[in-house]
């Protein structure tokens, strides 16, 4: 078990600066790609691969490990950087993002080959199900792995999510935990605007799960609701991480632009002063 | 006169021999397991039977998640919701990730009946066949159907089967062959070959039979997979005889017809006559009154047959 010693907090708290560095840098050498998002999650991801997450790097295919589905595949930027940095593949790989042959695809892919994908992702509300396919499964056999399905808060949008949130509460699914990444903003605008998600609290108790609602771009914040939700039992828990799209970089903080557009070299350069990092 | 029996016990069947062969086989419910057969496996192996309600796009995701953490999954329900309504995750989350997922999809065809064109399914062979990695059984009868079943539990990746409501004759035993990916060559003949699928194989048989009174050699060619289609045997066929009759309960555009001139156009263009639905949703009615108002029976086979002589 991992301390929740401020020195602890710290660490992975640098963790997330040098993830929000690789991103940049990966979005900058692709050209293309979705800073906003990547940026927001950042700290939600960097809370399980760099401490919670029981996972062996080395042994990708561990049959024990907890299972994460990006279900919101389109910030893989984030995905993986925590990967190539806890180990799973080389950090130069990660300025091969979206090139041809590469195995960092635009959205993760299962079958190019990059280790630590669990399951092709990209295509909105489809990563619940697969993740209440997952808890089925590995409850059936015995295992003690849990489950964590990243989506995004204009992806609860998809009626099949909820299809998936009902199935999860009707099979008491404590070994799953969605996470909402809750930037409040979509390609089109504010999420109130394109579709007033409100209460979305209350729309998971509804439908059987138990509501964390958390800072989520708050380190201790997000610790402890992973640790609180895999003490849940009789139910599948939903952390709703509140969260600022773009977080880190002053100019993409909240401004629905930088859902889908990558940096370009000036741009990247002022973002990588401002995360502390000298050279692009 | 031969024994009816719908196709979708052969499914039946088939899970529960599964179910004693393989405890990784697991099934998914989508509230119709019963009018599917599938709850003969549910009654006997209640812990690896999942029901999730009527919603196809989770049943589908649910079913990859299985697959992933080691099941196999058998995933059914009317063939218009398993190919239509979920498609997308058939396509993305299913197929993309090349999931050990087997899709079931029943009441396949007009012989649905009185439950008329939303769940007559029409179309699911375009649009699963379309799909990269994926495999697509149309077994002919219920022997068929349940050996189709057993046999890609054993084939990774994943395989949509389509299979009926009604009962159908049962025109093959224990000891005809069959093998996924490859075409059963029923009758040899020197003048056509009648290319069938599904139930209308036996009409290609009765319309070789009725052929042969008027002199015309016809070949029967059962293609219960049409995906990945069987390329060799149809050329060698279509280089024998000349000329091709395809047969399906199934949109002409986009099923059996369209992969067999795909095959023929490449590597031996020879005339080709399709029976078929033409472009036109079905309706109410009894089994047997809809395949002759919609033209699927041997008549048409033999209308198409002798049109295609013509042609040569």
């Amino acid at each position: 078990m991992v301390s929740k010693s401020a020195n602890d907090i710290k660490n992975l708290e640098e963790i997330s600066r040098q993830i929000r560095i690789a991103i940049i840098k990966m979005l900058a050498e692709a050209k293309s790609g979705h800073p906003g998002g990547s940026l927001s999650v950042t700290d939600l991801l960097v809370g399980l691969y760099f401490s919670r997450l029981k996972h062996r790097p080395d042994e990708p295919q561990w049959p024990d490990r907890d299972r994460v589905v990006l279900s919101k595949g389109h910030v893989c930027p984030a995905l993986y950087a925590c990967l190539s940095y806890s180990g799973y593949f080389p950090q130069e790989e990660l300025m091969t993002l979206r090139k041809p042959g590469t195995r960092l695809q635009g959205h993760p892919s299962k079958t190019s080959g990059l280790p630590g994908i669990e399951v092709s992702t990209g295509s909105l509300g489809h990563g619940l199900s697969i993740g209440v396919g997952m808890a089925l499964g590995l409850r059936k056999d015995r295992r003690p792995s849990r489950v964590y399905v990243v989506m995004g808060d204009g992806e609860c949008d998809e009626g099949s999510i909820w299809e998936a949130a009902m199935s999860a509460g009707h099979y008491k699914l404590d070994n799953l935990c969605g996470v909402v990444d809750y930037n409040k903003l979509q390609i089109d605008g504010s999420i109130e605007e394109v579709m007033d998600l409100s209460d979305l609290s209350e729309k998971w108790r509804a439908f059987k799960w138990e509501v964390i609602e958390i800072d989520g771009n708050n380190m201790k914040n997000i610790l402890s609701a992973y640790d609180r939700a895999a003490k849940i039992k009789g139910r599948p828990t939903v952390i709703i991480a509140h969260t600022i799209k773009g977080k880190g970089v002053s100019f993409m903080e909240g401004v629905v632009g930088w859902h889908g557009k990558a940096p370009n070299k000036e741009q990247a350069e002022a973002a990588l002063k401002e995360l502390g990092e000298r050279k692009c | 006169m031969l024994e009816r029996k719908a196709t979708r016990y052969g499914y039946g069947e088939g899970l529960v021999i599964l179910g004693e062969k393989n405890p990784r086989v697991v099934t998914i419910g989508l509230d119709t397991t019963s009018s599917i057969a599938m709850n003969m496996f549910q009654e006997k192996f209640p812990d690896r039977y999942f029901q999730l309600g009527v919603a196809e796009q989770n049943g589908m995701g649910v079913a990859a998640g299985l697959s992933l953490v080691g099941f196999i999954p058998y995933v059914c329900t009317y063939g218009v919701f398993a190919s239509g309504r979920a498609w997308e995750q058939i396509r993305t989350t299913i197929c993309y990730s090349d999931c050990n997922v087997k899709i079931g999809g029943g009441h396949g065809g007009i012989t649905v009946g009185p439950d008329g064109a939303t769940h007559q399914a029409l179309e699911e062979i375009a649009i699963m066949r379309v799909i990269p990695n994926i495999k697509v059984l149309v077994p002919c009868d219920a022997i068929e159907t349940r050996k189709a079943t057993v046999a890609i539990a054993d084939i990774p990746g994943p395989v949509y089967t389509r299979f009926g409501r009604t009962p159908v004759p049962v025109i093959t035993d224990e000891s005809t062959p069959f093998e996924v990916g490859h075409a059963h060559i029923w009758r040899k003949g020197k003048d056509v070959t009648l290319i069938g699928c599904g139930i209308m194989v036996y009409e290609c048989l009765l319309g070789a039979e009725e052929l042969d009174k008027e002199g015309i050699s016809a070949a029967v060619l059962n293609v219960h997979t049409i995906k990945p289609i069987d390329d060799e045997t149809i050329v060698h066929l279509a280089r024998q005889t000349g000329a091709v009759v395809t047969a399906e309960e199934h949109q002409l555009f986009g099923g059996l017809g369209s992969a067999v001139c795909e095959v023929l156009g490449k590597n031996y263009p020879v005339a080709v006559e399709m029976v078929g639905v033409n472009d036109k949703f079905g309706e109410s009615g009894e089994p047997d009154e809809l395949l002759t108002s919609f033209g699927l029976t041997h008549k048409e086979i033999i209308e198409a047959a002798r049109k295609v002589l013509k042609r040569k």
